[in-house]
């Protein structure tokens, strides 16, 4: 015969083990109905002086908070196509504001609030404003005047500024010994292919953060696939000129230059000749920066990331 | 129908930073009490006698064994109802008045609303508690306390009380009250069970008494008989201030008091005694037989002793 | 059996009562009223979302801090006085008892709550003069913080059932700040691997989710609140409280008071 006690404690124990499951269950529904709830509720307060006096002190717990959370924002938006990201600028002036010594913010506002959307903020003012915050709290990384010069040089072309920061970047102690040189490239040869793919190489290198390191990727690619067709398409200038009819097909090319294939893209889809002359990748798509090869009227799809996502 | 059966409650607890080892509060013990008794339970500090009523009130619950409580397991909830408690030094919820705290416990024993506040008042009457409405127990003495505990314990008019230390903290006139009350409660018919290691309190009181002394039990019986079977003692007076040498060989205790002597020992030497006096030629002025005190009997079932199998008992297991 | 778990919460209510738990609201009322009569004086345009914000904060924190002061004394301190003896000598069941200890505690909250409320829509009025048909959605805040309250309740209840009350106020704190970030624990367990994300993952689905419950700032902003939400944080507060509380019963049903 079961004493009280007994009914009691099975009772109650199967109270708990349904209540609890029941609880998970309920909580997965909540997360689906408020899945971007956090992210507006975060920036209620989105003057970075009141949260700092918000933060009661522990500024570097909030600074980790905002953080993740600029991340996690970024990413789901990204994810999902966004045409704005308004909230990017104040989550990492709070995040800096907070924590000005977080260098992965800096180097996340210089690799995605300046470009346009879908990739970026669009909002290089707002980027150039957080590099110099950064700068001017940060004196001795030289890091931060590469990530000030690299906006003004991918998304402002401001080929002049960027060489000015540069210069003084490379004055700083332990400054990388590429930055005299991006310095005199930027005064120079600002357009050429190598001088971005330094730029590129450099941000891939010095990058702390995943999906920075990714955009370095994609950049790098596209300015390969740049030099190619635009190699490629002199080439077929070249052709032109000397025969006075453009080449009826990639293989007549090849075979005309003695190449021994046929030129391959950075994914290894070989390029096709249009009528008119012009070369185009296969799959322009995976290319999401590209500035040629495009076929006319070619709109960019969604922005893919080739590393893991 | 026996009104408490124990039948081999046990309590092991494991004392012990890191290793734990078993430390025996209580040795399985077995013990009947029966309707319309008062009972004692007595034992020296620490012998068990409050771990047991724990365990018989489901507050502690036993490593083995089990108990009957008015012919119902103990563990039956619905016995509370018939059942009063007060246990050791209690305390109460101090911000309360009597009269709120009655009540409360009435409520939760169940005592039907019309009746409740009558039944208060009588019982608050019975402990000797007047005048104290809208005073908050927390400036109450404490043998107020101890009275407000007995009111409770008896509030709903159970068929059997329970008393852990009843006399602590009261003052002569106290104690004298509550063991008039409990007699009284022994005049309605009511069982009382009640745990002390004041024993001429148990003497006065108790019909049977049990004792308890490192959670073992040493003794079970009515107290005349139990007192009998310990050597009795008697008391020689005698005239003058002399004191002879055969007195002394005797092994008897001698005060000279004035101008008589007073002199205590066994009751089997009492004849000796007679003898050696007549021998010297000493007026015998009275012989009077003591009444032997359940203390005697208490030390001595108090001392170690041996087991069967030849173990010292009384160490920790 | 019903009748027990009503006398045991009201005499809790009662021990709340007279341990002047109520003044709060005194500290609370002053608090508001100056802020009311500071922002009404400045009058830059905010006044009714500085008063919401406030005020609703207010409310959350001061019942919050309530609840776990005197939630964690509701077992542990009768344990430690030995009130609870002559209670269990009683026919009162343990479970009775945790029970009616937590409704008379919730009780004190929303008493005390709704007290603060008409505080709330009291500066409300005094700063904009009128109320707007949005201001109703404070009432939602409200019982949202209400099932605040219920959650913080039963894991002071819990934790006072096997705890000090030193270490079940730490606990219990630190769930509620803990889970005032629940999202963000989300957040981090998305960005971890491996084991580390399981971990987080967990953590993330035991700890009580108050940034669900929290909607003051879209309160304050007039925003809705939908009733899908305000089904399932329901659903979710009264899960999460059954499942503390027995985990109370549970366990004080086998403690040996000694």
């Amino acid at each position: 015969m079961k004493t009280a006690r007994q009914r009691t404690t099975v009772i109650a124990a199967a109270c708990l083990v349904i209540s609890a499951v029941a609880c998970v269950l309920v909580l997965r529904h909540l997360d689906k109905i408020r899945p971007q709830a956090t992210l507006e509720d975060a920036l209620y307060i989105s003057s970075p002086e009141m949260v700092k006096r918000a933060s009661l002190g522990f500024d570097g717990l909030m600074a980790c908070i905002y953080w993740t959370r600029t991340v996690q924002y970024f990413g789901h938006r990204h994810f999902d196509r966004a045409h704005t990201y308004n909230e990017l600028a104040p989550l990492l002036e709070i995040t800096t504001t907070l924590d000005p010594h977080l260098i992965s913010a800096y180097q996340f506002g210089a690799s995605f609030l300046a470009p346009k959307p879908p990739n970026g903020a669009g909002e290089p003012g707002r980027a150039i404003q957080l590099m110099e915050y950064g700068i001017e709290h940060n004196p001795d990384n030289w890091q931060l005047y590469y990530n000030l010069g690299f906006v003004y040089y991918t998304e402002l072309k401001d080929f002049r500024n960027a060489a000015a920061v540069f210069e003084r970047g490379s004055k700083v102690p332990n400054a990388h010994p590429f930055m005299k040189i991006l310095a005199a490239q930027m005064a120079a040869h600002a357009g050429d292919f190598a001088t971005a793919r330094m730029l590129w190489g450099a941000t891939y290198e010095n990058a702390y953060e995943a999906n920075i390191r990714q955009n370095a990727v994609e950049h790098l690619r596209a300015i390969r696939v740049d030099e190619d067709v635009t190699n490629l398409e002199a080439i077929v200038t070249q052709f032109g000129e000397r025969t006075g009819r453009l080449p009826s097909s990639m293989s007549e090319l090849v075979a005309d230059q003695h190449w021994r294939g046929v030129p391959v893209d950075p994914d290894g889809n070989p390029y096709t000749l249009t009528a008119q002359g012009h070369v185009e990748v296969q799959n322009p798509d995976d290319f999401p920066f590209i500035t040629k090869g495009t076929p006319p009227g070619h709109k960019p799809g969604p922005p893919k990331f080739h590393t893991k996502s | 129908m026996a009104a408490i059966e124990i039948l081999g409650l046990e309590k092991t607890y494991m004392v012990g930073f890191w290793r734990k080892r078993p430390k025996r509060a209580v040795q399985p013990l077995h013990l009947t009490v029966e309707e319309g008794e008062i009972f004692g339970f007595l034992g020296p500090n620490g012998a068990g006698k409050t771990t047991t009523l724990k365990m018989l009130m489901g507050l502690v619950f036993p490593t083995s064994g089990t108990a009957r409580i008015l012919g119902r397991e103990w563990t039956d909830p619905e016995i509370k109802a018939q059942i009063g408690f007060l246990p050791e030094q209690p305390y109460f919820y101090d911000y309360l008045t009597a009269h709120e705290l009655l009540d409360y416990y009435g409520q939760l024993s169940g005592v039907p609303a019309k009746d409740r506040a009558r039944r208060v008042g009588e019982v608050l009457q019975k402990v000797g508690l007047t005048d104290i409405r809208g005073v908050q127990l927390r400036k109450f003495s404490k043998g107020m306390l101890q009275r407000a505990g007995i009111a409770q314990a008896i509030l709903h008019n159970p068929k059997l009380v329970f008393f852990d230390e009843p006399m602590s903290g009261l003052d002569p006139l106290g104690r004298r009250e509550v063991r008039d009350l409990m007699e009284q409660l022994k005049q309605e018919g009511k069982t009382v069970f009640f745990s002390t290691h004041i024993l001429s309190d148990a003497e006065a009181l108790c019909d049977r008494v049990a004792i308890i002394h490192k959670g073992e039990l040493r003794g079970v019986g009515a107290v005349e008989d139990l007192t009998s079977t310990v050597q009795g003692k008697v008391e020689v007076i005698w005239q003058g201030t002399q004191i002879p040498a055969s007195m002394r060989a005797l092994g008897a205790e001698c005060h000279v008091t004035g101008d008589t002597v007073r002199a205590v020992l066994a009751e089997n030497q009492q004849d000796a005694a007679i003898d050696a006096l007549r021998r010297e030629r000493i007026r015998l002025i009275a012989i009077t037989p003591l009444r032997t005190s359940l203390e005697a009997y208490f030390v001595e079932k108090l001392q170690p002793s041996q087991t069967p199998s030849g173990r010292t008992v009384g160490t920790a297991v | 059996m019903s009748a027990r778990i009503i006398h045991i919460a009201r005499n809790t209510f009662r021990e709340a009562v007279r341990d002047r738990v109520l003044y709060n609201l005194i500290a609370f009322a002053l608090l508001l009223s100056g802020a009311a009569i500071f922002v009404g004086q400045i009058s830059i345009d905010i006044e009714r979302l500085v008063v919401i914000n406030l005020g609703l904060t207010a409310v959350s924190l001061f019942g919050v801090v309530i609840a776990i002061f005197i939630g964690i004394g509701l077992v542990s301190k009768e344990i430690e006085k030995r009130t609870l003896y002559t209670v269990l000598s009683r026919p009162v069941r343990r479970w009775e008892f945790i029970v009616g200890k937590f409704f008379g505690l919730a009780g004190t909250l929303v008493v005390n709550a709704f007290f603060m409320a008409i505080g709330v829509f009291g500066a409300l009025l005094y700063v904009a003069h009128k109320f707007a048909k949005p201001d109703a959605l404070i009432l939602v805040a409200l019982y949202f913080i209400i099932l605040e309250f219920l959650i913080i309740c039963s894991l002071a209840l819990l934790f006072s059932s096997f705890s000090s009350p030193l270490l079940s106020a730490v606990f219990a704190f630190s769930l509620f700040v803990i889970g005032s970030f629940a999202d963000d624990l989300r957040g981090f367990a998305g960005l971890a691997h491996g084991v580390t994300r399981w971990f987080t993952t967990a953590a993330a689905y035991m700890v009580p989710n108050f940034s669900a419950l929290n909607v003051i700032s879209a309160v304050a902003h007039q925003q809705p609140i939908s009733a899908q939400l305000i089904l399932h944080n329901t659903l979710y507060a009264l899960f999460y409280t059954a499942t503390a509380l027995s985990g109370a019963v549970l366990i004080f049903e086998r403690r040996n008071l000694k």
